[in-house]
């Protein structure tokens, strides 16, 4: 089992996949940077947090466009799996890889906190140790993560079981008071067509001990890795 | 050139004694390029010209201190070959004029003061002073300074992980963002700035200069340019990526041998760091402006030297290791120059198109810049007010809802909410706690960091305040188990010209020596602002003290938070019942009066071991420290942390109220079973700390007998709306 983060100049959730990886998979993942234009033979990319390139004008838009993320396109199409954090997911919707788009947060603030997330759709590879309505904490902390699809779009995604997580209570509950930052239909998470990449604003990264504060996030990454090994 | 006239010399706001100085030193009348750097250099923010006096008072030393004040940040051993390097400084005029850019470049400048030294920040906290919550800008400045320390810390991706925040009317005109940061080193590779190596390159990296931040924005814009930049503003603007590059490119060159010295251009930009450099290194420096990258076409030497442009260091590197630099700078798409070179003249000679704009004698200027006694008058202790002379609240209940959603108790988690405080995986103990903890990454050790002012203390007695700011810091790192290693301080204080202000300082300075003594616990870095004054009025002495301490073990950490039912509830420290200055007074009575709590520095020792000890022998299961607010308060917040309630007996011979509500200083409660709390009462005993159980922690509700029934969520909600409340803009 491979595993490769990409790293952009603004990226700083790097060190925290990294870490996340290797507990799961014992050994360290190739950190590949921005202006490479080839990727390390790999069976799981990761697009990690940050800011990646300052994202002053709309978050992940010129990362989009950086020489590594057409190689990582390219993979993508061909099935490799691929994990999209927070900016990662704002950069892999840039890309047209997933659909949507991240905007700012309806409160127009950052959100840095836990949050419960109803897991939606089964899907082995990235869900496979939860149950389809389970709840699991994951932290955020982003200022643009609203997100946003039109009626069709959104449509099709709830239709055929696209939708990853969703922002809900601890008891599950789904509900405008659970929307922390004003996604359509609570939207935390989506797949692409073909369920092999995971686009989600919350880290699970981030809660991977219990001295981190809960362990949901080793899960993830446990079952990641293995439904990949 | 611009002619240098009695008006020009006063707008650079250096007195007629200075400039005879200016002139002795010169031996010639300075020119314009001379006279701004000689006002800047002398300025009380870089000369410390009122304060240098009092602050060679303080304690700096200690076997695990590695570098006290004097370089860009403090450092201190914390075993195993790594080094902890802090500092917090003020950011306090600019965030008053624009709140965003203002925080923001605060927490971008004392960053770069971090890493210059060759350390990866690991935490950053903030000490953030408000207007009364109902004046009217408060809830601008609020949101915008807010915004910008969230703006800058999480694109840098450095965690904001502590801090606190006061709203006082004093600060109606003056509020005070004052940032800290935190890094972690290799011992054996810290970087320092003293410049050395004859015809060693200086070198220049990071952002363009600017004509941002640029001095003399006060002085009449006419002598340079009639009217252009007239309205530039004073105020830099901050570009947390270009600092994330510069951290990373920093880093990744200071793993290599290739720098000598290196110091970022903060305050007073390029003169001060390479003055500083050369001073520090005992040699000359020659730059040759035209190869400063510039962003604009036509600065004058003028405003390359004095721009406050940000994001930018200034190296010295050894010879030959130009090209090696440059392509990692190149790497980080930062710029990268090679401006001058170190001389042995002990001169700084500046040249631009050709021609010497300036040729200043370093030592001399460094030398002589200006050091004051000013007058200053002790402020009185006012009379104590005994519990007695406090009446009962009518009704407990209504007096503990009041005080749980005063602005001084109230949740700050609308603050730091905002602020992304667990990047980098290593938050142990997030915001919200007596004092945040972050793991040293890799290691099962962790740090504990905080800061601490009680600026009402500060203000009724100055050296009492002084001790309490310190010595609050200390038992805030030890409720969490940690060892308190050292502090920085950042000094807000109004016009040192007037001699009560002045006498405010001094005292604040002689409570924080003395705790500083007491407590083992030395400064390694601080900063110091004056003049935080509006129409005559000061601010309350504010000397905002940041502390780290150090767990071997990061499983002994404490929390806050009670953790189960049955559990007994135990109070350590003596109750004077004293009133003065408490939250209780201010918010019950609506006096503001009486002399702080005594702060007892021995007894403050002794209780902080005690617990210490406890917690790592793992006889404690929750922590926390008595500060604003006393017992009630304290206990609320557990039972608030931990969703669970309490009930307690606080038969005494003071008056319940007194109890409850009294700030007296060196106690902690903490929780254990009742087999660790008899263990617990028999070593406290032998060691003469007083210690005793006042309840037990269960159900949803805090109770004192007949006198107190409430439930924690009633508590809650109070606690958690009051600064959501404030902020939400009305008819929204």
């Amino acid at each position: 089992m491979k595993a490769a983060v990409i790293v952009f100049p603004g990226s700083n959730c790097d060190r925290d996949m990294k870490v996340a990886i290797e507990q799961s998979m014992g050994h360290s993942p190739d950190m590949v940077w921005h202006g490479d234009t080839s990727l390390p033979d790999t069976d799981l990319i990761a697009i990690p947090g940050g800011f990646s390139y300052g994202d002053y004008l709309r978050c992940g838009a010129i990362a989009g466009n950086s020489p590594i993320m057409r190689e990582v396109v390219k993979k993508a199409q061909s099935g490799t799996p691929v994990l999209a954090v927070c900016n990662g997911f704002q950069v892999a919707t840039e890309t047209g890889m997933l659909s949507g788009a991240l905007l700012r947060n309806a409160n127009q603030k950052f959100i840095c906190k836990d949050v419960n997330l109803q897991v939606v759709a089964d899907n082995d590879r990235f869900v496979g140790e939860f149950d389809a309505g389970q709840i699991v904490r994951f932290p955020v902390a982003h200022h643009d993560g609203n997100f946003y699809a039109d009626d069709e779009t959104l449509a099709r995604l709830e239709g055929e079981g696209l939708v990853a997580f969703k922002y809900a209570d601890e008891t599950g509950v789904v509900s405008d008071d659970t929307n922390l930052n004003g996604s359509r239909n609570n939207i935390a998470g989506i797949y692409n067509e073909a369920g092999n990449i995971l686009g989600l604003m919350p880290h699970p990264e981030r809660l991977i001990s219990e001295q981190l504060g809960g362990t949901d996030g080793k899960t993830f990454f446990d079952n990641l890795i293995n439904s990949l090994s | 050139m611009t002619e240098i006239t009695k008006k020009i010399v006063s707008e650079h706001g250096l007195s007629e004694s200075e400039y005879d100085e200016v002139l002795k030193i010169l031996g010639r009348v300075p020119n314009i390029n001379e006279l701004g750097i000689f006002s800047v250099m002398w300025s009380e923010h870089c000369s410390y010209k009122s304060s240098k006096k009092w602050l060679k008072t303080l304690p700096t030393e200690a076997p695990w201190v590695i570098c006290g004040p004097g370089e860009n940040a403090g450092v201190v051993d914390i075993g195993d070959g790594q080094a902890a390097i802090f500092k917090m400084e003020s950011h306090n005029h600019p965030s008053y004029i624009e709140p965003y850019q203002g925080a923001a470049t605060g927490v971008g400048g004392i960053m770069r003061d971090v890493f210059t030294m060759g350390a990866r920040p690991i935490a950053n906290l903030n000490a953030l002073r408000f207007g009364s919550p109902d004046h009217p800008k408060t809830r601008h400045l609020v949101s915008g300074v807010v915004s910008g320390v969230g703006g800058y810390g999480n694109c840098m991706g450095i965690p904001t992980v502590g801090g606190e925040t006061n709203f006082h009317s004093s600060y109606d005109g003056n509020i005070l963002v004052n940032a800290m940061t935190v890094g972690l080193a290799d011992a054996n590779n810290i970087f320092y700035s003293a410049a050395a190596g004859i015809g060693n390159p200086v070198v220049y990296v990071g952002s363009k200069t600017g004509r941002d931040g640029i001095h003399g924005a006060t002085m009449a814009s006419a002598e340079f340019d009639d009217d252009t930049d007239e309205k530039r503003p004073t105020v830099q603007v901050g570009d947390p990526f270009t600092e994330k590059l510069l951290l990373e490119a920093c880093l990744e060159l200071m793993s290599t041998d290739a720098i000598v010295a290196i110091q970022d251009m903060g305050a007073a930009g390029l003169t001060s760091s390479s003055f500083e450099m050369a001073d520090k290194g005992g040699v000359g420096i020659q730059l040759d402006l035209d190869n400063v990258p510039m962003r604009e076409e036509g600065m004058t030497p003028y405003e390359i030297m004095l721009s406050e442009s940000q994001e930018r260091m200034l190296m010295i590197l050894k010879p030959g290791r130009e090209a090696e630099a440059q392509a990692i700078f190149e790497k980080w798409e930062l710029d990268f120059a090679v401006i001058g070179k170190v001389t042995d003249t002990g001169r700084m000679v500046l040249t631009m198109g050709g021609d010497v704009v300036a040729d200043l004698p370093v030592g001399p200027l460094a030398d002589s810049a200006p050091e004051y006694d000013r007058p200053w008058v002790k402020t009185e202790c006012p009379a104590p007010i005994k519990a007695a002379d406090v009446s009962a609240p009518a009704d407990l209940n209504k007096a503990l809802l009041k005080i749980m959603g005063s602005s001084d108790i109230a949740s700050r988690k609308w603050i730091w909410e905002q602020y992304d405080h667990m990047v980098m995986g290593d938050t142990i103990q997030r915001p919200g706690g007596d004092a945040a903890v972050v793991r040293i990454h890799g290691t099962d050790k962790a740090l504990a960091v905080t800061t601490d002012c009680t600026p009402r203390y500060c203000y009724a007695h100055p050296e009492t305040g002084g001790a309490q700011a310190v010595a609050e810091t200390w038992r805030n790192l030890t409720a969490t188990g940690a060892l308190p290693l050292a502090i920085t301080d950042c000094m807000n204080f109004g016009n040192p010209e007037r001699p009560e202000i002045m006498g405010q300082f001094v005292g604040c300075i002689e409570g924080m020596r003395d705790a500083c003594i007491a407590l083992d616990y030395p400064v390694v870095s601080g900063n110091v602002s004056l003049y935080n004054e509006t129409n005559g009025t000061g601010i309350f002495p504010t000397p905002a003290i940041g502390g780290i301490g150090l767990l071997n073990k990061s499983h002994h950490m404490a929390t806050v938070a009670f953790k189960a039912a049955d559990e007994v509830i135990l109070l350590v420290g003596e109750t004077s019942g004293d009133m003065g200055q408490s939250i209780y007074l201010k918010e019950i009575e609506g006096r503001e009066e009486g002399a702080p709590p005594t702060v007892d520095l021995e007894t403050e020792k002794q209780n902080g071991d005690f617990v210490r000890e406890a917690i790592h022998a793992g006889q404690i299961t929750a922590c926390h420290d008595l500060s604003d607010g006393g017992l009630l308060v304290a206990v609320a917040e557990m039972a608030l942390a931990g969703k669970v309630g309490a009930t307690l007996d606080l038969e005494s011979n003071l008056p319940l109220h007194a109890t409850c509500f009294a700030e007296d200083q060196a106690r902690y409660i903490v929780t254990a079973t009742s087999e660790s709390a008899n263990k617990m009462l028999e070593n406290a005993s032998s060691a003469n700390v007083p210690l005793k159980i006042i309840g037990t922690t269960g159900h949803n509700e805090l109770n004192i007998g007949s006198e107190l029934s409430i439930s924690i969520e009633d508590i809650r909600e109070v606690y958690s709306n009051w600064l959501p409340d404030l902020m939400t803009v009305p008819g929204n």
